[in-house]
């Protein structure tokens, strides 16, 4: 395209051009790679099931508690939105499938589908209202949305079970053959494929050109449309993405539990799943579930020493965190796999 | 009707103290305070101990709840919101979530979990009749003492020297600083202000608001609101935001009951649609 | 000669400010034309106006004589209409491979693909090299945009521009706040920009816009105050009076 006079100097850099794209599709490609920490991940969150066959009861939250965190890492990692409401999601998802396992059918995989579309749908329906405005407003919209929900599933308690929780669920087995048990080994299984098959998703969705053109809109609002990146509709979607992970993370958790209070949609629930997915860092996808974990075991190490005010020391730990720098676990991990990465190419 | 109105400006205007600091802290300094709500129950936990368990005169102990949350805003701000303007909304929010659960869950260790209830002295008490309209007495004296305190405000902004520098500081931080203003100072000041009145508004709010340890997480919506919808440019936006959203509140609940609580929401919806720049902001 | 881009009595007031006062405005196929004029005369806002970040108060924007005046910004960046900003609106976070991909994706249609990495549109790769070589940035495609060089970040400020394939393509001060020493790479690019692409050019450095343009128009106070070719202008004493009226600033 360029004007180019001299015929070899052309084809000297059309060589060098070509060297060039070959070095480009390498680098693009590299996203797509399992890097070795990314498959001792998995290898480890799998071995759990039968390394760790005492704790699936736990394993089970975490397990949810990091579909709900993925599913905020899409907007807020991603998309660079602030949410204080994600618990809107996510409540909506568990209600929907619990009231699905009660009037229709306790088949869990349609209520999977159910929560996801609940979710999907609130998430959809919000949207609009979080296109205008800076960082202020969307607090204030997703705030709001929550306490709507959450004053609505109290008031309509003949549906909901309000304040009491909504309760008679009895969930089938899992395709027919996996019945849901006590100890919750059954449970686990299933909250750990779907966390895993979600993750794959993402994945793919984040280093999809939808997933890049989120990053751009991010970074910088105004030169993404300026490059032709129609950047509401594109926040629309991956809100409401966002919005079928959370629902679906609130079925898992009205599969598993069979019981639903107002709690899944409490402001608590949604600075929870806030702060999990500080606590592993937002934008690589594993912060949720790196997140969770540290979480929970924080939380049973803080409850051994002091059952009560477990609200107190979590303020602390975000305040704490924060001072400290909110970015050091990610960037630990980050050099990590840069190093085995550049080890590996070194080899190669 | 006219009573309903009544009470419901006089919410409003108790909404207006609530919120006025966050207005001019986030207008001042762009920073999200969602911690706002635990200075306002800082000062309405300082009356009603106060009153109740010391036997101090009710009056007395507002401009000390007043000093109570400006003290404790001022060593808050020198110490560690300081850290925190330049950082990231998120971590804002973050950290200031963080600061509400332990205000809330602190208050309840120390207080418990139960609504406070304060003894107000009896000539606040009952109803009057004027003009053939039943008007609280409480609820007059509310209106009076805010609409007095909106009018200081306004003209302590408009008018003095600290208004004119918080004001050019306000529009441009670097060249305030650059003419000499000292930023810092006018920031600690602004802040400890601004939650003092927040916990004047919690004092004055005890009794018709509900006070437990959960206030800050219960009315950080309605703070929000004020803000969104009040724009923060100038004192009497958040005013006008304030008095609407109150009767929006109190004529819901009454009119609509099942429905009411969501009053405040449809407000919030429609201001967004209509102008997502805020109904009383300066038009940029 | 065709009119690519053309404004009708375009006019944007703030409050009792008129920053853009009745301007009609013409730009030919293939054209290299510059718009130049004082401090505050009213180019950023006309050509925000132009792309959209504004809406006119009153007045029309027509690209191949079809009315935009109404259309979203990334809806006229689809009909051909790239800009580049004064100061650089880059991505930091995101890397040169990346910044050019998702250009370069998204005007092929793929910007909303969720189902495929990126890395797998096919082609993608030799056209990010053709123009990260183009624009010398084939040394530094992996690293963040954060983290290049001044000079660098300027080029992929236009080769963001240049990755659309603009049939008319606005130029905001591109050599604004770079360092003498890249100054001439900046330069060289430009002078190499494919002619069939129509470029208007709002300058403040008199000696770029008469070795880039063959023809000016002069903003002043919002209005269009002339217009001719390089020669006309250079030689026109009103528009000096304005230049020397005003001081040389910068």
């Amino acid at each position: 395209m360029t004007a180019r006079p001299d015929p070899a100097a052309s084809a000297a850099t059309d060589t060098a051009a070509a060297e060039t794209g070959r070095r480009v599709v390498r680098t693009m490609r590299r996203a797509l790679r399992w890097s070795l920490p990314e498959i001792l991940f998995w290898l480890v969150a799998f071995a759990s099931i039968f390394l760790l066959p005492g704790q699936h009861l736990i394993l089970t939250e975490i397990a949810i508690l990091a579909v709900f965190a993925l599913s905020i890492d899409l907007i807020l990692g991603y998309a660079g939105i602030v949410s204080l409401g994600h618990a809107a999601m996510y409540g909506a998802g568990a209600y929907a499938a619990g009231l699905y396992a009660i009037h229709v059918t306790g088949e869990p995989l349609t209520g999977l589908v159910v929560g996801a579309a609940a979710g999907a749908v609130i998430a959809f329906a919000t949207s609009f209202l979080l296109l205008r405005g800076g960082d202020l407003t969307r607090l204030m919209v997703t705030l709001g949305v929550a306490a709507v929900l959450f004053e609505i599933a109290n008031k309509a308690y003949r549906i909901t079970g309000g304040a009491d929780g909504l309760q008679g669920i009895w969930m089938d087995p899992i395709l027919g053959r996996f019945d849901f048990d006590l100890a919750g080994h059954t449970g686990y299984v299933y909250c750990l494929i779907v966390l895993f098959l979600l993750f794959l998703l993402a994945r793919l969705v984040v280093n999809s050109p939808f997933g890049i053109s989120l990053k751009a809109i991010r970074e910088n609002p105004l030169r993404a449309s300026a490059v032709g990146i129609p950047v509401n509709p594109r926040l629309v979607a991956i809100y409401t993405l966002a919005g079928a992970y959370a629902g679906v993370a609130g079925a898992l958790f009205t599969h598993t539990q069979q019981f639903i209070s107002l709690d899944a949609l409490a402001f608590q629930k949604s600075a929870d799943g806030l702060l999990v997915l500080i606590i592993g860092g937002t934008g690589y996808l594993y912060g949720g579930m790196i997140g969770a974990l540290a979480y929970k075991v924080i939380q049973d190490v803080i409850a051994n020493i002091t059952p009560q005010y477990w609200l107190f020391w979590i303020g602390l730990l975000m305040v704490v965190f924060v001072l400290w720098g909110r970015d050091k676990p990610q960037r630990i991990f980050a050099t990590l796999a840069a190093r085995l990465r550049h080890r590996r190419e070194g080899r190669e | 009707m006219v009573t309903l109105i009544f009470d419901g400006l006089a919410y409003g205007m108790l909404l207006f103290v609530l919120s006025c600091g966050l207005a001019v802290t986030l207008g001042l300094m762009n920073f999200i305070n969602l911690a706002h709500g635990a200075f306002a129950m800082a000062g309405g936990y300082a009356t009603v101990i106060l009153t109740n368990q010391m036997g101090m005169p009710f009056l007395w102990t507002l401009p000390l709840a007043f000093i109570v949350a400006a003290v404790a805003g001022f060593v808050l701000e020198r110490t560690l919101y300081v850290r925190m303007y330049a950082r990231s909304d998120l971590d804002q929010v973050l950290f200031t979530i963080g600061l509400v659960f332990m205000a809330v869950s602190g208050m309840d260790w120390l207080m418990g979990s139960q609504q406070q209830i304060l003894h107000l002295p009896s000539f606040l008490l009952g109803r009057v009749e004027v003009l053939g309209v039943n008007i609280g007495i409480y609820r007059a004296f509310l209106i009076a003492v805010c609409g007095v305190l909106a009018i200081v405000l306004q003209l302590l902004i408009t008018r003095t020297r600290f208004g004119s520098r918080l004001r050019a500081a306000v529009d441009d931080q670097r060249v305030a600083h650059g003419v000499g203003i000292p930023v810092k100072t006018v920031f600690a000041v602004t802040f400890a202000v601004g939650s003092g009145l927040a916990g004047l508004g919690g004092a004055l709010g005890a009794e018709i608001l509900g006070l437990t340890p959960n206030f800050p997480l219960e009315f950080l919506i309605y703070f929000l609101i004020v803000v969104s919808v009040g724009g923060t440019s100038s004192m009497l936006g958040p005013l006008y935001a304030s008095i609407l959203l109150g009767l929006a509140d109190v004529l819901g609940k009454y009119y609509i009951p099942t429905l009411g609580s969501f009053m405040i929401y449809a407000v919030l919806v429609i201001v967004l649609v209509v102008r997502p720049q805020g109904l009383f902001a300066r038009a940029a | 000669m065709t009119v690519v881009l053309e404004t009708r009595n375009l006019c944007r007031n703030f409050n009792a400010l008129k920053a853009t006062q009745d301007v009609s405005f013409q730009l030919h196929e293939g054209a290299r034309h510059a718009l130049i004029g004082p401090n505050g005369a009213g180019k950023t806002t006309f050509i925000n106006l132009l792309t959209g970040v504004l809406a006119p108060t009153s007045g029309e924007v027509l690209l191949m004589g079809q009315p935009i005046t109404r259309l979203s910004r990334h809806g006229r960046v689809r009909r051909g209409l790239a800009r580049t900003f004064q100061i650089n609106q880059l991505f930091p976070e995101l890397s040169v491979v990346e910044s050019l991909g998702l250009v370069i994706s998204e005007r092929r249609g793929n910007g909303a693909d969720w189902w495929r990495y990126a890395g797998r549109l096919p082609g993608l790769g030799e056209e990010v090299a053709q123009i990260a070589c183009d624009f010398g940035l084939d040394e530094v495609l992996d690293q963040r945009v954060a983290d290049l060089p001044y000079g660098k970040q300027r080029l992929l400020e236009i080769a963001l521009a240049i990755a659309l394939k603009p049939r008319v393509l606005l130029l905001d001060e591109p050599a604004a706040g770079v360092p003498e020493a890249d100054r001439h790479e900046v330069l060289a690019r430009l002078a190499v920009l494919p002619g069939d692409v129509s470029i208007l050019l709002i300058e403040h450095d008199m000696s770029l816009v008469f070795t880039f343009a063959s023809r000016i128009s002069v903003l002043v106070e919002g209005a269009l105050y002339a217009e001719g070719t390089a020669e006309e202008i250079a030689a026109d004493e009103r528009v000096k009076a304005v230049y020397l009226g005003e001081g040389d600033d910068e």
